[in-house]
């Protein structure tokens, strides 16, 4: 099967004061489609740099980002993007903050139909009846399950989510968890999610990538095998605690406190 | 309910207004001050009587131009904003300016442009209405466009809007309350442009000209008049601002508790 997002031999460099600060060195990345994808490793590595690359929002100063099998070079429609800042637009009921992708990227839908897949989404992610609320009159998961509904509205391949559960409390995240799966379901994209969280990671992608410290690389790629719909009781089965267990060792190898084995040998 | 809410909120306000009249005119009658030192609210209703028609026609002349320096401040100081907000270079280079410009005591500026322009008193005015209250609305414009959060650029960029798509259905919109607040303090200074040319020039004409007439006569009754005239188009001229806000920016009020 093809890969619906390819990075290949990212190398970037931010331009400082202090001359050029790698950040990116030699980044392998494949995601096919409908494979969700989680990016783990140290502070400051760079991961919100990839999803830049990825979104089309910067080019890479080495090395190619390909997309269905045509190549980044700017932004594009297909893509949909949620931050660890929900970044609502205050002024704008939730409806109409869900709906504003479709202002920018050319619809086929007619005004009515986009309304009726905003209701949709939002009642997918629990948020029925708050169409019409401001996003002051919200809490802060609600907040960020409104940026995920607009992420999704113009039916994007490929989803960015560069830490969207960072800043929730561990119960609202773990709710969060259980509705991205429910939305994976009935709205099928393709995900990259960057995250510091390790029970985040193998509760939501099918692969892991860990990445080094800055300059980041691939430095290792976990697959989180699935046996059909993951519950939250599968987080605490002896093979959800080996995964974290080869995770946890190999961000501690990332932040260089931990030697690697064939280093070691 | 509701009655009794509008009757607070118009009330409470008229109250204490008709508590300041009466301690301004106990103080003048405790004191025993002649007219020719201060005048008392009492003196008031009959300057404006003898004067009527010169308070509605100077009234006129003052509002008609502080609003017009306003209106020139808000498109200048709009751009100067956006040009200093969305640049960094120009931000570098137009603060030290603008700072500078906005330190120097508008007192002083007013003999030089009565001088330059002399005889334009109308041109006058407006100009020192305009010098004096764009300053806030430039600074305010140009924070809240420098201060907008990169992720409210990227929603919109990683789709593939254009920059000034991006201004208009987020940069704008965000800075509205800010703008808002700055025009509130430009309405205010804009009063005080105007009426310092006004003072100022010979031969002037609006409230201010009015105030010196009553300066050079003593008429300390007409004087106060002025001022409390001048108080009532601020007031107004405020609150127009305020509707305004409410109607513009009003989603950036809380409710509070």
């Amino acid at each position: 099967m093809a890969n619906l997002i390819e990075i290949k031999g990212v190398r970037h460099a931010y331009r400082t004061d202090a001359g050029p600060l790698p950040v990116l060195d030699g980044l392998e990345i494949s995601v096919p489609e409908g494979g969700f994808v989680a990016v783990v490793g140290p502070s400051g590595c760079g991961k919100s740099t990839l999803t830049r690359l990825i979104a089309g929002l910067m080019k890479p100063d080495q090395g190619e980002v390909w997309l269905h099998g045509e190549r980044v070079k700017g932004p594009r429609s297909t893509v949909g993007m949620a931050f660890q800042n929900p970044v609502l637009l205050e002024w704008r009921t939730i409806l109409k903050n869900v709906l504003l992708p479709l202002e920018i990227v050319p619809t086929k839908l007619s005004r009515k139909e986009a309304e009726d897949r905003a209701r949709f989404l939002l009642s997918l992610v629990g948020l029925e009846g708050f169409e019409d609320k401001r996003p002051s009159e919200l809490s802060g998961g609600m907040r960020q399950r409104a940026s995920l509904c607009r992420a999704l509205i113009h039916q994007p391949d490929v989803l960015i989510l560069d830490e969207p559960f960072g800043a929730l409390d561990a119960f609202t995240r773990e709710d969060l968890w259980q509705t991205m799966h429910k939305v994976k379901e009935r709205e099928p994209f393709t995900g990259v999610l960057i995250t510091h969280d390790l029970r985040e990671s193998i509760f939501l992608a099918d692969q892991v990538v860990v990445l080094s410290g800055r300059p980041a690389r691939t430095q290792y790629v976990l697959d989180v095998p699935s046996t059909g719909p993951r519950t939250l009781d599968d987080l605490y089965t002896p093979a959800a605690a080996e995964q974290l267990n080869i995770l946890r060792h190999q961000i501690q190898i990332a932040q260089g406190r931990a030697q690697s084995e064939d280093t070691a040998a | 309910m509701m009655a009794q809410k509008y009757l607070r909120a118009i009330g409470v306000p008229l109250i204490a207004v008709v508590v300041f009249l009466l301690f301004w005119e106990w103080l003048v009658w405790v004191n025993g001050w002649p007219k020719f030192k201060m005048a008392a609210p009492s003196d008031l209703l009959p300057a404006y009587e003898r004067h009527w028609n010169l308070f509605v026609s100077m009234g006129w002349q003052t509002l008609w131009r502080t609003v017009l320096g306003l209106v020139l401040a808000v498109i200048f100081g709009t751009l100067l904003g956006m040009i200093m907000g969305f640049s960094r270079i120009m931000r570098d280079a137009l603060y030290p300016l603008l700072v500078g410009f906005n330190a120097i005591p508008k007192a002083t500026v007013v003999p030089i442009v009565a001088l330059m322009f002399v005889g334009q008193h109308d041109f006058n005015t407006v100009l020192l209405a305009f010098m004096i209250s764009f300053f806030p609305i430039a600074v305010s414009v140009s924070i809240g466009l420098s201060t907008l959060e990169p992720e409210y650029r990227d929603i919109l960029r990683s789709l593939g809007a254009s920059q000034a798509t991006i201004f208009w259905k987020i940069a704008l919109p965000k800075t509205l309350p800010e703008f808002f607040g700055a025009l509130k303090v430009a309405v205010t200074l804009a009063f005080i442009g105007t009426n310092l040319m006004e003072i100022v020039s010979p031969h002037g004409r609006g409230l201010g000209a009015l105030f010196d007439s009553g300066r050079t006569n003593s008429d300390f009754p007409l004087m106060f008049a002025v001022l409390i005239a001048l108080a009532f188009l601020g007031i107004v001229l405020y609150y127009i601002v305020v509707a305004l806000e409410k109607i513009f920016a009003g989603w950036a009020e809380r409710s509070p508790g």
